[in-house]
Protein backbone atom coordinates (compact mmCIF):
# COMPACT_ATOMS: atom_id res chain seq x y z
CA UNK A 1 0.00 0.00 0.00
CA UNK A 2 1.98 2.98 -1.26
CA UNK A 3 0.87 6.48 -2.17
CA UNK A 4 1.00 7.55 -5.80
CA UNK A 5 4.11 9.66 -6.45
CA UNK A 6 4.13 13.32 -5.40
CA UNK A 7 6.52 16.17 -4.73
CA UNK A 8 7.04 17.48 -1.23
CA UNK A 9 7.71 21.03 -0.08
CA UNK A 10 8.21 22.36 3.41
CA UNK A 11 7.97 26.15 3.14
CA UNK A 12 9.28 28.26 6.01
CA UNK A 13 6.68 31.01 5.66
CA UNK A 14 2.95 31.30 5.22
CA UNK A 15 3.34 33.45 2.10
CA UNK A 16 5.56 30.86 0.48
CA UNK A 17 3.04 28.12 1.33
CA UNK A 18 0.19 30.17 -0.15
CA UNK A 19 2.21 30.84 -3.30
CA UNK A 20 2.91 27.12 -3.78
CA UNK A 21 -0.79 26.29 -3.41
CA UNK A 22 -1.84 29.00 -5.86
CA UNK A 23 0.72 27.89 -8.45
CA UNK A 24 -0.40 24.27 -8.18
CA UNK A 25 -3.89 25.28 -9.26
CA UNK A 26 -5.69 22.65 -7.21
CA UNK A 27 -3.23 19.79 -7.69
CA UNK A 28 -1.60 20.27 -4.29
CA UNK A 29 -2.65 19.24 -0.79
CA UNK A 30 -1.69 20.84 2.46
CA UNK A 31 -0.34 18.35 4.97
CA UNK A 32 -0.73 19.24 8.65
CA UNK A 33 -0.53 16.32 11.08
CA UNK A 34 -1.12 13.83 8.29
CA UNK A 35 -3.34 11.63 10.47
CA UNK A 36 -6.17 11.81 7.97
CA UNK A 37 -4.30 12.67 4.79
CA UNK A 38 -1.71 9.89 5.05
CA UNK A 39 -4.32 7.12 5.21
CA UNK A 40 -6.04 8.70 2.19
CA UNK A 41 -2.74 8.81 0.31
CA UNK A 42 -1.82 5.26 1.32
CA UNK A 43 -5.20 4.04 0.09
CA UNK A 44 -4.83 6.21 -3.05
CA UNK A 45 -8.14 7.85 -2.32
CA UNK A 46 -6.24 11.12 -2.69
CA UNK A 47 -3.56 11.68 -5.36
CA UNK A 48 -2.14 15.21 -5.22
CA UNK A 49 1.02 15.92 -7.20
CA UNK A 50 2.43 18.15 -4.46
CA UNK A 51 2.27 18.11 -0.66
CA UNK A 52 2.79 21.43 1.08
CA UNK A 53 3.86 20.68 4.65
CA UNK A 54 2.87 23.40 7.14
CA UNK A 55 5.16 21.97 9.84
CA UNK A 56 7.97 24.52 9.47
CA UNK A 57 5.87 27.66 10.00
CA UNK A 58 6.15 28.29 13.74
CA UNK A 59 3.54 31.07 13.98
CA UNK A 60 0.84 28.57 13.01
CA UNK A 61 1.32 26.73 16.30
CA UNK A 62 0.74 29.66 18.66
CA UNK A 63 -2.07 29.58 21.23
CA UNK A 64 -2.70 33.00 22.72
CA UNK A 65 -5.25 35.24 24.33
CA UNK A 66 -5.96 38.49 22.58
CA UNK A 67 -8.69 41.08 22.87
CA UNK A 68 -12.06 39.45 22.60
CA UNK A 69 -10.98 35.85 22.60
CA UNK A 70 -8.44 33.09 22.26
CA UNK A 71 -6.64 32.40 19.03
CA UNK A 72 -5.58 28.81 18.47
CA UNK A 73 -3.11 28.31 15.63
CA UNK A 74 -4.15 25.73 13.05
CA UNK A 75 -0.98 23.69 13.55
CA UNK A 76 -1.43 23.41 17.33
CA UNK A 77 -1.07 19.70 17.98
CA UNK A 78 -3.99 17.90 19.63
CA UNK A 79 -1.98 16.44 22.52
CA UNK A 80 -0.35 19.81 23.21
CA UNK A 81 -3.75 21.51 23.29
CA UNK A 82 -5.02 18.84 25.69
CA UNK A 83 -2.36 19.84 28.19
CA UNK A 84 -2.27 23.56 27.39
CA UNK A 85 -3.01 25.72 30.48
CA UNK A 86 -5.03 28.30 28.50
CA UNK A 87 -7.14 25.58 26.89
CA UNK A 88 -7.68 23.86 30.24
CA UNK A 89 -8.76 27.09 31.93
CA UNK A 90 -10.63 28.93 29.17
CA UNK A 91 -11.66 26.30 26.62
CA UNK A 92 -12.51 23.32 28.83
CA UNK A 93 -15.01 22.03 26.27
CA UNK A 94 -12.23 21.77 23.68
CA UNK A 95 -10.01 19.91 26.13
CA UNK A 96 -12.85 17.54 26.93
CA UNK A 97 -13.55 16.84 23.26
CA UNK A 98 -9.91 16.42 22.26
CA UNK A 99 -9.63 13.46 24.60
CA UNK A 100 -11.97 11.65 22.19
CA UNK A 101 -10.09 12.51 18.99
CA UNK A 102 -8.36 9.33 17.83
CA UNK A 103 -5.68 7.81 20.02
CA UNK A 104 -2.80 9.19 22.06
CA UNK A 105 -0.47 8.23 19.20
CA UNK A 106 -2.51 10.03 16.50
CA UNK A 107 -2.91 13.09 18.76
CA UNK A 108 0.90 13.38 18.92
CA UNK A 109 0.80 14.69 15.34
CA UNK A 110 -2.83 15.50 14.51
CA UNK A 111 -3.68 19.21 14.54
CA UNK A 112 -6.81 21.19 15.29
CA UNK A 113 -6.58 22.96 11.94
CA UNK A 114 -6.51 19.64 10.09
CA UNK A 115 -9.56 18.48 11.94
CA UNK A 116 -11.48 21.66 11.09
CA UNK A 117 -10.31 21.74 7.46
CA UNK A 118 -11.22 18.10 6.85
CA UNK A 119 -14.79 18.61 8.15
CA UNK A 120 -15.52 14.98 8.93
CA UNK A 121 -19.20 14.95 10.05
CA UNK A 122 -18.40 12.70 13.04
CA UNK A 123 -15.40 14.73 14.21
CA UNK A 124 -15.49 16.43 17.59
CA UNK A 125 -13.50 19.63 16.92
CA UNK A 126 -15.77 21.13 14.25
CA UNK A 127 -18.73 20.69 16.63
CA UNK A 128 -16.86 22.38 19.48
CA UNK A 129 -15.88 25.26 17.22
CA UNK A 130 -19.46 25.58 15.94
CA UNK A 131 -20.94 25.52 19.45
CA UNK A 132 -18.48 28.13 20.71
CA UNK A 133 -19.09 30.47 17.73
CA UNK A 134 -15.47 30.25 16.60
CA UNK A 135 -14.23 32.04 13.52
CA UNK A 136 -11.87 30.43 11.03
CA UNK A 137 -8.97 32.50 9.71
CA UNK A 138 -7.92 31.75 6.14
CA UNK A 139 -4.86 32.90 4.24
CA UNK A 140 -4.08 32.86 0.54
CA UNK A 141 -2.21 34.93 -2.05
CA UNK A 142 -5.32 37.14 -2.10
CA UNK A 143 -4.86 37.98 1.58
CA UNK A 144 -6.50 37.08 4.84
CA UNK A 145 -10.17 36.56 5.61
CA UNK A 146 -12.31 35.26 8.43
CA UNK A 147 -15.33 33.02 8.17
CA UNK A 148 -17.73 32.17 10.98
CA UNK A 149 -17.72 28.46 11.71
CA UNK A 150 -21.44 28.31 10.82
CA UNK A 151 -20.60 29.49 7.29
CA UNK A 152 -17.41 27.46 7.04
CA UNK A 153 -18.97 23.99 7.09
CA UNK A 154 -20.63 23.25 3.74
CA UNK A 155 -21.11 19.48 3.86
CA UNK A 156 -19.27 16.26 4.51
CA UNK A 157 -15.58 17.04 3.83
CA UNK A 158 -16.61 20.31 2.16
CA UNK A 159 -15.84 23.75 3.57
CA UNK A 160 -15.46 27.40 2.61
CA UNK A 161 -11.68 26.87 2.37
CA UNK A 162 -10.73 27.29 -1.30
CA UNK A 163 -8.10 25.01 -2.85
CA UNK A 164 -5.45 27.69 -2.49
CA UNK A 165 -6.36 28.78 1.04
CA UNK A 166 -4.74 27.76 4.29
CA UNK A 167 -6.59 27.61 7.60
CA UNK A 168 -4.28 29.58 9.87
CA UNK A 169 -6.21 29.74 13.13
CA UNK A 170 -9.44 29.38 15.00
CA UNK A 171 -10.59 32.32 17.07
CA UNK A 172 -12.81 31.48 20.03
CA UNK A 173 -14.63 34.62 21.22
CA UNK A 174 -15.03 35.28 24.93
CA UNK A 175 -17.98 33.30 26.29
CA UNK A 176 -21.28 34.98 27.19
CA UNK A 177 -21.53 36.28 30.75
CA UNK A 178 -22.49 33.87 33.49
CA UNK A 179 -21.07 30.78 35.06
CA UNK A 180 -20.42 28.14 32.44
CA UNK A 181 -21.23 24.47 32.50
CA UNK A 182 -20.07 22.01 29.87
CA UNK A 183 -22.50 19.68 28.19
CA UNK A 184 -20.75 16.83 26.41
CA UNK A 185 -21.29 13.25 25.48
CA UNK A 186 -19.97 10.90 22.86
CA UNK A 187 -21.04 7.38 22.01
CA UNK A 188 -18.46 5.28 20.17
CA UNK A 189 -17.82 1.56 19.99
CA UNK A 190 -14.35 1.92 21.49
CA UNK A 191 -12.38 4.92 22.68
CA UNK A 192 -10.56 6.35 19.67
CA UNK A 193 -13.25 5.33 17.18
CA UNK A 194 -15.26 7.96 15.40
CA UNK A 195 -18.47 8.87 17.20
CA UNK A 196 -21.77 7.18 16.42
CA UNK A 197 -23.39 10.23 17.93
CA UNK A 198 -22.25 13.05 20.16
CA UNK A 199 -22.94 16.54 21.42
CA UNK A 200 -20.69 19.36 22.57
CA UNK A 201 -21.82 22.57 24.18
CA UNK A 202 -22.06 24.91 27.11
CA UNK A 203 -24.78 26.40 29.26
CA UNK A 204 -24.25 29.79 30.85
CA UNK A 205 -25.95 30.39 34.17
CA UNK A 206 -26.97 33.31 36.29
CA UNK A 207 -28.00 31.90 39.62
CA UNK A 208 -30.24 28.98 38.77
CA UNK A 209 -31.31 30.38 35.41
CA UNK A 210 -29.87 29.62 31.99
CA UNK A 211 -28.92 32.85 30.23
CA UNK A 212 -27.25 31.33 27.17
CA UNK A 213 -27.05 27.89 25.61
CA UNK A 214 -24.75 26.79 22.78
CA UNK A 215 -25.06 23.18 21.67
CA UNK A 216 -23.75 21.36 18.59
CA UNK A 217 -24.20 17.78 17.42
CA UNK A 218 -21.60 15.69 15.66
CA UNK A 219 -22.24 12.53 13.61
CA UNK A 220 -25.89 13.58 13.34
CA UNK A 221 -25.92 14.98 9.81
CA UNK A 222 -23.77 16.13 6.91
CA UNK A 223 -21.88 18.57 9.12
CA UNK A 224 -21.73 19.46 12.78
CA UNK A 225 -25.14 21.01 13.58
CA UNK A 226 -26.32 23.59 16.12
CA UNK A 227 -29.38 22.54 18.13
CA UNK A 228 -30.97 25.98 17.81
CA UNK A 229 -34.51 25.07 18.89
CA UNK A 230 -33.28 23.39 22.04
CA UNK A 231 -31.02 26.35 22.77
CA UNK A 232 -33.95 28.76 22.45
CA UNK A 233 -36.08 26.66 24.78
CA UNK A 234 -33.33 26.50 27.39
CA UNK A 235 -32.64 30.23 27.56
CA UNK A 236 -34.57 31.79 30.41
CA UNK A 237 -35.41 28.43 32.00
CA UNK A 238 -34.60 27.65 35.61
CA UNK A 239 -32.41 24.61 36.09
CA UNK A 240 -34.89 22.82 38.32
CA UNK A 241 -37.80 23.13 35.90
CA UNK A 242 -36.19 21.79 32.73
CA UNK A 243 -37.82 18.79 31.09
CA UNK A 244 -34.92 16.94 29.51
CA UNK A 245 -37.06 14.71 27.25
CA UNK A 246 -38.89 17.67 25.76
CA UNK A 247 -35.65 19.54 25.13
CA UNK A 248 -34.13 16.39 23.58
CA UNK A 249 -37.00 16.21 21.10
CA UNK A 250 -36.35 19.84 20.12
CA UNK A 251 -32.63 19.17 19.87
CA UNK A 252 -33.20 16.41 17.35
CA UNK A 253 -35.19 18.71 15.06
CA UNK A 254 -33.00 19.51 12.10
CA UNK A 255 -30.64 16.56 12.55
CA UNK A 256 -30.35 14.02 9.74
CA UNK A 257 -28.45 11.02 11.06
CA UNK A 258 -27.21 8.59 8.43
CA UNK A 259 -27.02 4.85 7.93
CA UNK A 260 -23.56 3.40 7.52
CA UNK A 261 -21.67 0.28 8.44
CA UNK A 262 -21.14 1.50 11.99
CA UNK A 263 -24.79 2.18 12.89
CA UNK A 264 -28.24 2.75 11.43
CA UNK A 265 -29.84 6.17 11.41
CA UNK A 266 -32.57 4.89 13.73
CA UNK A 267 -30.00 3.65 16.23
CA UNK A 268 -28.16 6.96 16.18
CA UNK A 269 -31.37 8.86 16.74
CA UNK A 270 -32.54 6.68 19.63
CA UNK A 271 -29.19 6.80 21.38
CA UNK A 272 -28.81 10.53 20.74
CA UNK A 273 -32.24 11.25 22.23
CA UNK A 274 -31.61 9.21 25.38
CA UNK A 275 -28.06 10.44 25.85
CA UNK A 276 -29.09 14.05 25.35
CA UNK A 277 -31.84 13.80 27.96
CA UNK A 278 -29.62 11.96 30.42
CA UNK A 279 -26.72 14.36 29.99
CA UNK A 280 -28.94 17.40 30.39
CA UNK A 281 -30.63 15.92 33.47
CA UNK A 282 -27.31 15.11 35.11
CA UNK A 283 -25.81 18.47 34.20
CA UNK A 284 -28.77 20.37 35.65
CA UNK A 285 -28.97 18.20 38.76
CA UNK A 286 -25.23 18.62 39.36
CA UNK A 287 -25.57 22.41 39.08
CA UNK A 288 -28.76 22.76 41.10
CA UNK A 289 -27.05 21.01 44.01
CA UNK A 290 -23.79 22.98 43.73
CA UNK B 1 8.31 13.03 -7.86
CA UNK B 2 10.83 14.65 -5.55
CA UNK B 3 13.60 12.76 -3.80
CA UNK B 4 15.18 14.13 -0.65
CA UNK B 5 18.39 13.77 1.29
CA UNK B 6 17.47 13.17 4.91
CA UNK B 7 19.33 12.93 8.15
CA UNK B 8 18.06 12.25 11.64
CA UNK B 9 19.28 10.49 14.73
CA UNK B 10 18.14 6.90 14.90
CA UNK B 11 18.48 5.31 18.32
CA UNK B 12 21.16 7.84 19.17
CA UNK B 13 23.23 7.44 15.99
CA UNK B 14 23.25 9.74 12.99
CA UNK B 15 21.29 8.24 10.10
CA UNK B 16 21.72 9.68 6.64
CA UNK B 17 19.93 8.56 3.52
CA UNK B 18 17.69 9.47 0.65
CA UNK B 19 13.96 9.00 0.33
CA UNK B 20 11.29 9.54 -2.27
CA UNK B 21 8.76 12.04 -0.99
CA UNK B 22 6.08 9.37 -0.76
CA UNK B 23 8.12 6.93 1.35
CA UNK B 24 6.67 6.55 4.81
CA UNK B 25 8.93 6.74 7.84
CA UNK B 26 7.98 3.12 8.57
CA UNK B 27 9.14 1.89 5.17
CA UNK B 28 12.30 3.94 5.36
CA UNK B 29 13.16 2.57 8.80
CA UNK B 30 12.57 -0.99 7.64
CA UNK B 31 14.07 -0.87 4.18
CA UNK B 32 16.78 1.80 4.22
CA UNK B 33 17.80 1.50 7.88
CA UNK B 34 17.11 -2.20 8.36
CA UNK B 35 15.10 -1.67 11.53
CA UNK B 36 12.52 -4.39 10.99
CA UNK B 37 11.21 -4.14 14.53
CA UNK B 38 8.96 -1.46 13.03
CA UNK B 39 6.03 -3.65 12.02
CA UNK B 40 3.37 -2.76 9.50
CA UNK B 41 -0.15 -4.00 9.96
CA UNK B 42 -2.78 -1.71 8.50
CA UNK B 43 -0.79 1.20 7.06
CA UNK B 44 -3.58 3.61 7.87
CA UNK B 45 -3.13 4.41 11.52
CA UNK B 46 -5.53 1.94 13.10
CA UNK B 47 -3.46 -0.95 14.46
CA UNK B 48 -0.48 0.69 16.16
CA UNK B 49 2.09 -1.92 15.09
CA UNK B 50 4.33 0.71 13.47
CA UNK B 51 4.47 3.03 16.49
CA UNK B 52 7.90 4.60 17.06
CA UNK B 53 9.14 7.57 19.06
CA UNK B 54 9.83 10.85 17.30
CA UNK B 55 11.29 13.57 19.52
CA UNK B 56 10.13 11.62 22.55
CA UNK B 57 6.53 11.20 21.42
CA UNK B 58 4.78 8.01 20.33
CA UNK B 59 3.69 8.38 16.70
CA UNK B 60 2.46 6.17 13.88
CA UNK B 61 5.40 5.63 11.52
CA UNK B 62 2.96 4.70 8.72
CA UNK B 63 1.33 8.16 8.97
CA UNK B 64 4.52 10.15 8.70
CA UNK B 65 6.77 10.64 5.69
CA UNK B 66 10.45 9.82 5.96
CA UNK B 67 11.27 13.39 4.82
CA UNK B 68 9.30 14.72 7.76
CA UNK B 69 11.76 13.08 10.15
CA UNK B 70 14.51 15.43 8.93
CA UNK B 71 16.41 16.68 11.99
CA UNK B 72 14.33 14.65 14.46
CA UNK B 73 15.33 12.10 17.08
CA UNK B 74 13.77 8.78 16.09
CA UNK B 75 13.71 5.79 18.39
CA UNK B 76 12.59 2.28 17.52
CA UNK B 77 12.30 -0.89 19.56
CA UNK B 78 15.87 -1.73 18.52
CA UNK B 79 16.97 1.22 20.65
CA UNK B 80 15.13 0.32 23.85
CA UNK B 81 17.45 -2.22 25.46
CA UNK B 82 20.86 -1.11 26.72
CA UNK B 83 23.89 -1.94 24.58
CA UNK B 84 24.79 -4.82 26.91
CA UNK B 85 21.38 -6.36 26.26
CA UNK B 86 19.72 -5.34 29.52
CA UNK B 87 16.06 -4.89 28.75
CA UNK B 88 14.31 -1.54 29.14
CA UNK B 89 11.95 -1.56 32.11
CA UNK B 90 8.99 -1.57 29.72
CA UNK B 91 10.32 -4.65 27.92
CA UNK B 92 11.08 -6.40 31.21
CA UNK B 93 7.60 -5.78 32.56
CA UNK B 94 5.92 -6.85 29.30
CA UNK B 95 7.92 -10.06 29.48
CA UNK B 96 7.19 -10.77 33.13
CA UNK B 97 3.47 -10.16 32.72
CA UNK B 98 3.19 -12.41 29.64
CA UNK B 99 1.97 -9.37 27.75
CA UNK B 100 3.00 -10.81 24.39
CA UNK B 101 2.56 -14.00 22.45
CA UNK B 102 3.39 -13.80 18.75
CA UNK B 103 5.04 -10.44 19.29
CA UNK B 104 3.72 -8.72 16.20
CA UNK B 105 2.10 -5.85 18.08
CA UNK B 106 4.75 -5.72 20.80
CA UNK B 107 7.31 -3.26 19.41
CA UNK B 108 4.60 -0.65 18.88
CA UNK B 109 3.16 -1.14 22.33
CA UNK B 110 6.62 -1.01 23.89
CA UNK B 111 7.31 2.32 22.17
CA UNK B 112 4.01 3.83 23.31
CA UNK B 113 4.64 2.77 26.90
CA UNK B 114 8.27 3.89 26.81
CA UNK B 115 7.32 7.32 25.45
CA UNK B 116 4.82 7.78 28.26
CA UNK B 117 6.91 6.49 31.17
CA UNK B 118 9.91 8.52 30.02
CA UNK B 119 7.80 11.65 29.44
CA UNK B 120 7.57 14.73 31.61
CA UNK B 121 4.32 13.95 33.36
CA UNK B 122 4.29 10.65 35.19
CA UNK B 123 1.30 8.83 33.70
CA UNK B 124 -1.16 6.98 35.89
CA UNK B 125 -2.43 3.49 35.13
CA UNK B 126 -5.52 4.85 33.43
CA UNK B 127 -3.48 6.98 31.03
CA UNK B 128 -1.28 3.99 30.16
CA UNK B 129 -4.29 1.73 29.65
CA UNK B 130 -5.94 4.31 27.42
CA UNK B 131 -2.79 4.66 25.35
CA UNK B 132 -2.68 0.87 24.88
CA UNK B 133 -6.17 1.34 23.45
CA UNK B 134 -4.35 2.73 20.41
CA UNK B 135 -2.98 -0.75 19.64
CA UNK B 136 -4.56 -3.94 18.41
CA UNK B 137 -3.30 -7.25 19.74
CA UNK B 138 -4.74 -10.47 18.32
CA UNK B 139 -3.13 -12.76 20.90
CA UNK B 140 -2.92 -11.69 24.51
CA UNK B 141 -6.51 -10.82 25.35
CA UNK B 142 -5.05 -7.57 26.76
CA UNK B 143 -5.04 -8.68 30.42
CA UNK B 144 -1.27 -9.08 30.50
CA UNK B 145 -0.95 -5.69 28.86
CA UNK B 146 -3.20 -4.16 31.49
CA UNK B 147 -1.15 -5.70 34.29
CA UNK B 148 1.99 -4.32 32.67
CA UNK B 149 0.40 -0.86 32.46
CA UNK B 150 -0.49 -0.94 36.15
CA UNK B 151 3.00 -1.99 37.13
CA UNK B 152 4.61 0.66 34.98
CA UNK B 153 2.42 3.30 36.60
CA UNK B 154 3.72 2.14 39.96
CA UNK B 155 0.37 0.82 41.16
CA UNK B 156 1.53 -2.75 41.59
CA UNK B 157 4.90 -4.37 42.33
C1 LIG C 1 -6.96 5.59 13.87
C2 LIG C 1 -7.48 7.01 13.75
C3 LIG C 1 -8.57 7.39 14.50
C4 LIG C 1 -9.08 8.69 14.39
N1 LIG C 1 -10.15 9.04 15.15
C5 LIG C 1 -10.64 10.31 15.08
C6 LIG C 1 -11.75 10.72 15.87
O1 LIG C 1 -12.30 9.95 16.65
N2 LIG C 1 -12.19 12.01 15.74
C7 LIG C 1 -11.58 12.90 14.88
O2 LIG C 1 -12.01 14.04 14.81
N3 LIG C 1 -10.53 12.55 14.14
C8 LIG C 1 -10.05 11.28 14.22
N4 LIG C 1 -8.98 10.92 13.42
C9 LIG C 1 -8.40 11.93 12.52
C10 LIG C 1 -7.50 12.87 13.30
O3 LIG C 1 -6.51 12.10 13.92
C11 LIG C 1 -6.78 13.90 12.41
O4 LIG C 1 -5.77 14.47 13.20
C12 LIG C 1 -7.59 15.04 11.90
O5 LIG C 1 -8.78 14.59 11.31
C13 LIG C 1 -6.86 15.80 10.80
O6 LIG C 1 -5.82 16.54 11.32
P1 LIG C 1 -4.36 16.45 10.74
O7 LIG C 1 -3.59 17.55 11.34
O8 LIG C 1 -3.84 15.09 10.96
O9 LIG C 1 -4.61 16.79 9.20
P2 LIG C 1 -4.06 16.18 7.83
O10 LIG C 1 -4.30 14.72 7.79
O11 LIG C 1 -2.70 16.66 7.59
O12 LIG C 1 -5.04 16.91 6.82
C14 LIG C 1 -6.42 16.57 6.72
C15 LIG C 1 -7.06 17.34 5.56
O13 LIG C 1 -7.18 18.72 5.88
C16 LIG C 1 -6.40 19.53 5.01
N5 LIG C 1 -5.72 20.50 5.88
C17 LIG C 1 -5.04 20.21 7.01
N6 LIG C 1 -4.62 21.34 7.61
C18 LIG C 1 -5.04 22.36 6.83
C19 LIG C 1 -4.91 23.78 6.93
N7 LIG C 1 -4.28 24.36 7.96
N8 LIG C 1 -5.45 24.53 5.95
C20 LIG C 1 -6.11 23.95 4.92
N9 LIG C 1 -6.27 22.63 4.78
C21 LIG C 1 -5.74 21.83 5.72
C22 LIG C 1 -5.46 18.58 4.30
O14 LIG C 1 -5.13 19.04 3.03
C23 LIG C 1 -6.27 17.30 4.27
O15 LIG C 1 -7.17 17.32 3.22
C24 LIG C 1 -8.46 9.62 13.51
C25 LIG C 1 -7.34 9.23 12.77
C26 LIG C 1 -6.84 7.93 12.88
C27 LIG C 1 -5.65 7.55 12.07
S1 LIG D 1 0.67 0.01 10.39
FE1 LIG D 1 0.71 1.98 11.25
S2 LIG D 1 -0.98 1.96 12.57
FE2 LIG D 1 -1.18 0.06 11.53
S1 LIG E 1 1.15 -10.61 20.72
FE1 LIG E 1 0.37 -11.30 18.84
S2 LIG E 1 -0.66 -9.53 18.13
FE2 LIG E 1 -0.13 -8.98 20.10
Amino acid sequence: MKPAPFDYARPASLDEAARLLAEAGGGASVIAGGQTLMPLLNLRMSQPFLLVDLGAIPELRAVERHTGGIRVGAMAVQNELLGHPLVRSDLPLLARALGHVGHHQTRSRGTIGGSIAFAEPAAECPAVALALDARVQLHSVRGMRQVAMADFLHGPYATACAFDEIVTALVFPDPPAGERVEVFFEVARRPGDFALTGLAGELHLDGGTIVAARLAWFAMGHTALRAREAEAALVGAALDEIEPEAIAALALAGTAPFDDKAASAAYRETVARRMFARTLRETCAGRAMA
Amino acid sequence: MSEHAISFTLNGHLHEGRAEARTSLADHLRQAAGHCGVHLGCEHGACGACTVMVDGKAVRACLMLAVQAQGCAVRTVEGLAASDGTLHRVQQVLREEHALQCGFCTPGIAMTLAALVEGETRPDAQALEQAIGGHLCRCTGYQGLRRAAHRLAGDAP
